[in-house]
């Protein structure tokens, strides 16, 4: 019977809910936020389609076919075609993956390395904080696209790599990754210094210390968890920064070295073709500004779902 | 009684910084000063002073967050070095005032109390589960109390939970950082409760860092009593309150309401605690001190035993 | 304040020599050499010969040695030759400095105009229409890339509608007034663009945080006109935040500087470093490298003054 059910405590009403679901609620709300993630999730799946179309099409995005350049658009090429007969559609497709793949990774790395030189300057202070500082300062200082360029300039071979290497798509993949993420640390730095000197001398890290805890304890335990939410905003906006500076370089030929395609060095000779063929300069940089813009505007969403003082 | 933990000669200083390439006055902050006292096991001693009198700056450096500048510990008559305190961070555990800032808002309450076993290893989870839900039916806590979080709990809950968490690894000494002094009145007496009991169960030593004798009274064996990082006088709870030896006891004793006694006159101090930047030469107290002499401004008094009182000691030439 | 000025300084200095010596050892990575120019060009140059050249340029000493030795000259002002100019560095960075200086100034006021009249009118409604129409053209001006939207209004306002000229800074036999002005439109606007999307979102923040203070709301309570809060008692106040943000943007300028000017074929700093990356002309490329750097440093020097001066709250030590 329905005994038992009676017996039963009522659900509780007024449960916490964990702070994530009250985020992904606020951020909802946000329309412009919102947008912006159908819109990455569309560009992804953009992206990703390069597989199948390939193989639906019959189309290698690397091969030349000097009797039909600058085709206009057809029932095979949709896009027409580029300057040496290569199917613009598809190496927009292949071209996102690597911009996409840049954006993350060198993210991924300048977050890690800005994590651990924020950490270990907010946890130690000291003559160890003020050097770190000084060191971060003069980064933010940098003219940063010169140095880029120089970076990028850099021949491999001189350091020992062998020639087949440095020549390689690999190599220059993942020497634009390498050179950007050196580079773009400082901002995530900052942010995770400040929140590791508010939440370092709290009574309960003080308590965990007592107990034997380190740093390596502390910081994963006590100071991420806490700091969790400035540094994700930061590096969503950074992705959008890693994603442009990709495309810079690669379009003045520092990066992405053909005929992998990227969308930067898809607009490579794009200055010269601007008069013959402008939908070759259009299509890249639209779909560069696109994913960039949407990014911010996710970065956006993000802060304000996360800042209770957003709410008004 | 065994001696627990002894402080020699302890003192403590801060480097304000200045001094440098870029100038400024090189300023040192004199914490404590060559303060030595001893804990046996079981027993309680109250470190009282009043703000700035360098009680917590004691407390750190017995629960290991503050290294001394100078002078040793010994735990069980072993010197705690390195290797020392690696045994005895389980031994000696801390709680502190503010109940709100001394547990982490995103860990259950379960994780808080089991953290100390986690942070020292050698214990499985499930351990761990077990040791958590035992300890928190010990400071007088529902079951349920194990899966929620810190911000669900009132003040006085919150400092059970804390002491649970200290109780975790089992340890001989906590170090009670002014426990009570954010509860309310009514919470107050019973965590003081809580932790009486626990004593006489578990056979646990306390450091009990407090500014109010009164509350002392209840609680403690021993009264340690700092003046501007200098220990003045320690004695037994009973001697001490009946026989303050140190002028500045006295005062501290005279300001101490009571019911049916009337406030003595003229041992009430005057002015504020001079900065421990700058501490005045010969006898700290002296400034504000009714018995001040010449000798006082010179000469920094030891400390020794009271006239006929050998367990009573203070420092001053003119000790009662 | 004259020891805060002594201590950034010298800091400033410090980082400029780290600098000098990172990008030194980073020229000597690029590809080829002074040496392999010459054998390039000269297909008779045996091995001994070559061997014998490297000596005399010293490129077989240490990289530390040949720093110091670049290091006392640059001291005494020598910099060194030009390779691809044919002139000595310093002749050869001077008038692309000038033409930088014109391109970042004019682009800079402009963009400063820009977002000061945006940025207010959107802090006026957050929220609103007008707003979020602001909001979206910051977000575009902050996410395009340069030297895409060089080349969309080349494609638009030169090629297409033959307004503006596509490069260069003069027409030749002309040069004018109007001529350099008319060559100066596309890439001062282009430049102006790119900043002006984070100042406008900067102007905007600052504003409505202190529209809420409490001086701003006894103003209005006491019946100041509306433009008197906006003007007077707000702005004066947002201020302080946005001066140190836009004297600290100056190397999101010059890096849009580069591009532009490599874009529009502006003979500037940033087009002469990128050409001496590009020829190997390491003498010039090290030093364009450097006196950016140097610039970028006074120019954060200038902000921290600057933040000092406007806001009496801050003492400068």
């Amino acid at each position: 019977m329905s005994a038992t059910t009676d017996l039963a405590p009522p659900p509780r009403t007024d449960a916490a809910i964990g702070p994530w679901r009250l985020r992904w609620r606020r951020f909802r709300r946000h329309r412009t936020g919102m947008a912006s993630l159908v819109i990455l999730a569309l560009l992804v799946l953009f992206a990703l389609a390069a597989v199948p179309m390939q193989h639906l099409l019959g189309i290698d995005p690397d091969a030349t076919d000097l009797l039909s350049r600058f085709d206009p658009p057809s029932a095979a090429h949709w896009l027409g075609t580029d300057d040496a007969g290569r199917d613009e559609l598809i190496r927009l497709m292949v071209g996102g993956q690597i911009s996409l793949l840049v954006g993350l990774v060198a993210t991924a790395i300048g977050g890690v390395i800005g994590l651990l030189i924020g950490v270990t300057a907010g946890y130690f202070g000291g003559r160890l904080d003020a050097l770190l500082m000084r060191i971060t300062d003069g980064m933010i200082a940098l003219p940063l696209l010169p140095l880029l360029i120089v970076l990028g300039a850099v021949d491999l071979t001189k350091l020992g790599f062998s020639s087949d290497f440095a020549h390689s798509t690999a190599a220059s993949f993942w020497r634009i990754i390498i050179i950007i993420s050196i580079v773009d640390w400082t901002s995530i730095a900052r942010l995770v210094r400040a929140a590791t000197l508010s939440i370092k001398d709290r009574d309960y890290v003080r308590a965990a210390r007592a107990s034997g805890a380190g740093a390596s304890y502390v910081m994963p335990a006590h100071v991420l968890p806490n700091v969790a939410t400035p540094i994700i905003v930061a590096l969503t906006l950074t992705v959008g920064r890693v994603i442009l500076f990709e495309s810079v370089l690669s379009f003045l030929g520092f990066g992405i070295t053909p005929p992998t395609p990227s969308w930067g060095n898809m607009l490579n000779n794009a200055q010269e073709l601007v008069t013959t063929a402008p939908g070759l300069a259009v299509y890249p940089g639209l779909l560069i500004f696109i994913t960039v813009i949407a990014v911010n505007f996710l970065g956006d969403g993000l802060q304000a779902a996360f800042d209770p003082r957003s709410e008004q | 009684m065994s001696e627990l933990i002894a402080l020699e000669s302890v003192s403590v200083h801060f480097d304000l910084g200045g001094g440098g390439l870029f100038g400024g006055r090189r300023r040192i902050l004199r914490a404590a000063e060559q303060v030595s006292f001893a804990i046996a096991a079981g027993e309680t001693l109250a470190l009282v002073g009043e703000s700035g009198s360098g009680k917590s700056t004691l407390g750190n450096v017995v629960a290991g967050l503050q290294a001394p500048s100078d002078g040793r510990l010994r735990f069980h008559g072993a010197p705690l070095d390195a290797v020392g305190w690696r045994q005895a961070r389980r031994a000696i555990q801390i709680v502190f005032q503010d109940p709100f800032g001394a547990l982490d808002p995103r860990m259950p309450v379960s994780a808080i109390i089991a953290e100390p076993l986690l942070i020292q290893g050698g214990s499985t989870a499930r351990q761990r589960r077990d040791r958590a839900a035992e300890l928190v039916e010990q400071v007088g806590l529902p079951r349920d109390a194990l899966n929620r979080y810190p911000h669900e709990f009132s003040g006085g809950q919150r400092q059970r939970i804390a002491i649970a968490r200290a109780l975790a690894p089992a340890p001989e000494l906590i170090v009670a950082d002014e426990p009570l002094s954010a509860l309310d009145v009514s919470i107050q007496s019973q965590v003081l409760n809580l932790m009486k009991e626990l004593q006489e169960r578990l056979g646990l030593s306390y450091l009990f860092i407090s500014h109010d004798l009164a509350v002392v009274n209840h609680l403690v064996d021993r009264v340690a009593v700092l003046y501007l990082g200098r220990l003045v006088e320690i004695a037994p709870r009973e001697e001490l309150f009946a026989r303050p030896s140190h002028p500045y006891t006295q005062a501290l004793l005279d300001a101490v309401p009571r019911i049916g006694r009337r406030r003595a006159r003229g041992h009430v101090i005057k002015g504020e605690m001079p900065s421990p930047l700058a501490p005045p030469p010969g006898c700290v107290f002296h400034p504000r001190c009714p018995k001040a002499a010449d000798i006082c401004r010179t000469d920094i008094p030891t400390l020794g035993a009271a006239p006929g009182r050998a367990d009573q000691l203070s420092a001053c030439h003119f000790r009662e | 304040m004259a020891r805060f000025i002594l201590r950034r300084t010298l800091q400033a200095l410090i980082v400029l020599l780290v600098m000098s010596f990172v990008i030194y050892g980073l020229i000597g990575l690029m590809p080829g050499d002074p040496v392999d120019m010459m054998a390039a060009g000269n297909p008779g140059a045996t091995p001994e010969v070559i061997a014998h050249l490297r000596a005399i340029y010293g490129l077989d000493q240490p990289l530390a040695l040949r720093y110091w030795h670049w290091l006392l000259a640059a001291l005494t002002g020598d910099f060194g030759f030009s390779r691809t100019h044919s002139q000595p560095v310093l002749e050869v960075l001077a008038p692309a400095l000038w033409q930088t200086c014109k391109l970042m100034v004019i682009s800079f006021v402009v963009s400063v105009l820009l977002s000061f009249t945006l940025g207010i009118i959107a802090a006026r409604k957050p929220g609103g229409v007008v707003d979020g129409l602001i909001s979206l053209f910051a977000f575009a001006g902050i996410s395009v890339p340069v030297f895409w939207l060089a080349l969309m209004m080349i494609l638009v306002f030169a090629v297409d509608l033959h307004w503006f000229p596509a490069s260069g800074i003069s027409t030749l036999g002309e040069g004018g007034f109007i001529d350099q002005a008319r060559h100066l439109v596309m890439p001062v606007t282009t430049l102006a663009l790119a900043t002006t999307g984070g100042f406008i979102r900067f102007v905007r923040a600052s504003m409505i945080e202190v529209m809420r203070m409490d001086h701003v709301r006894t103003a209005r309570a006491k019946g100041a006109t509306e433009a008197r809060v906006v003007l007077i008692h707000a702005f004066r106040n947002a201020l302080i935040p946005v001066v140190t943000v836009m004297a600290l943007s100056f190397g999101v300028l010059f890096n849009g500087a580069l591009l532009t000017e490599t874009m529009f074929a502006q003979p500037g700093m940033g087009k002469m470093i990128y050409d001496a990356i590009l020829g190997n002309d390491f003498n010039l490329a090290l030093v364009g490298l450097l006196f950016a750097t140097l610039v970028t440093l006074a120019s954060n020097l200038v902000a921290d003054l600057a933040y000092g001066w406007l806001d009496p709250r801050i003492s400068l030590k």
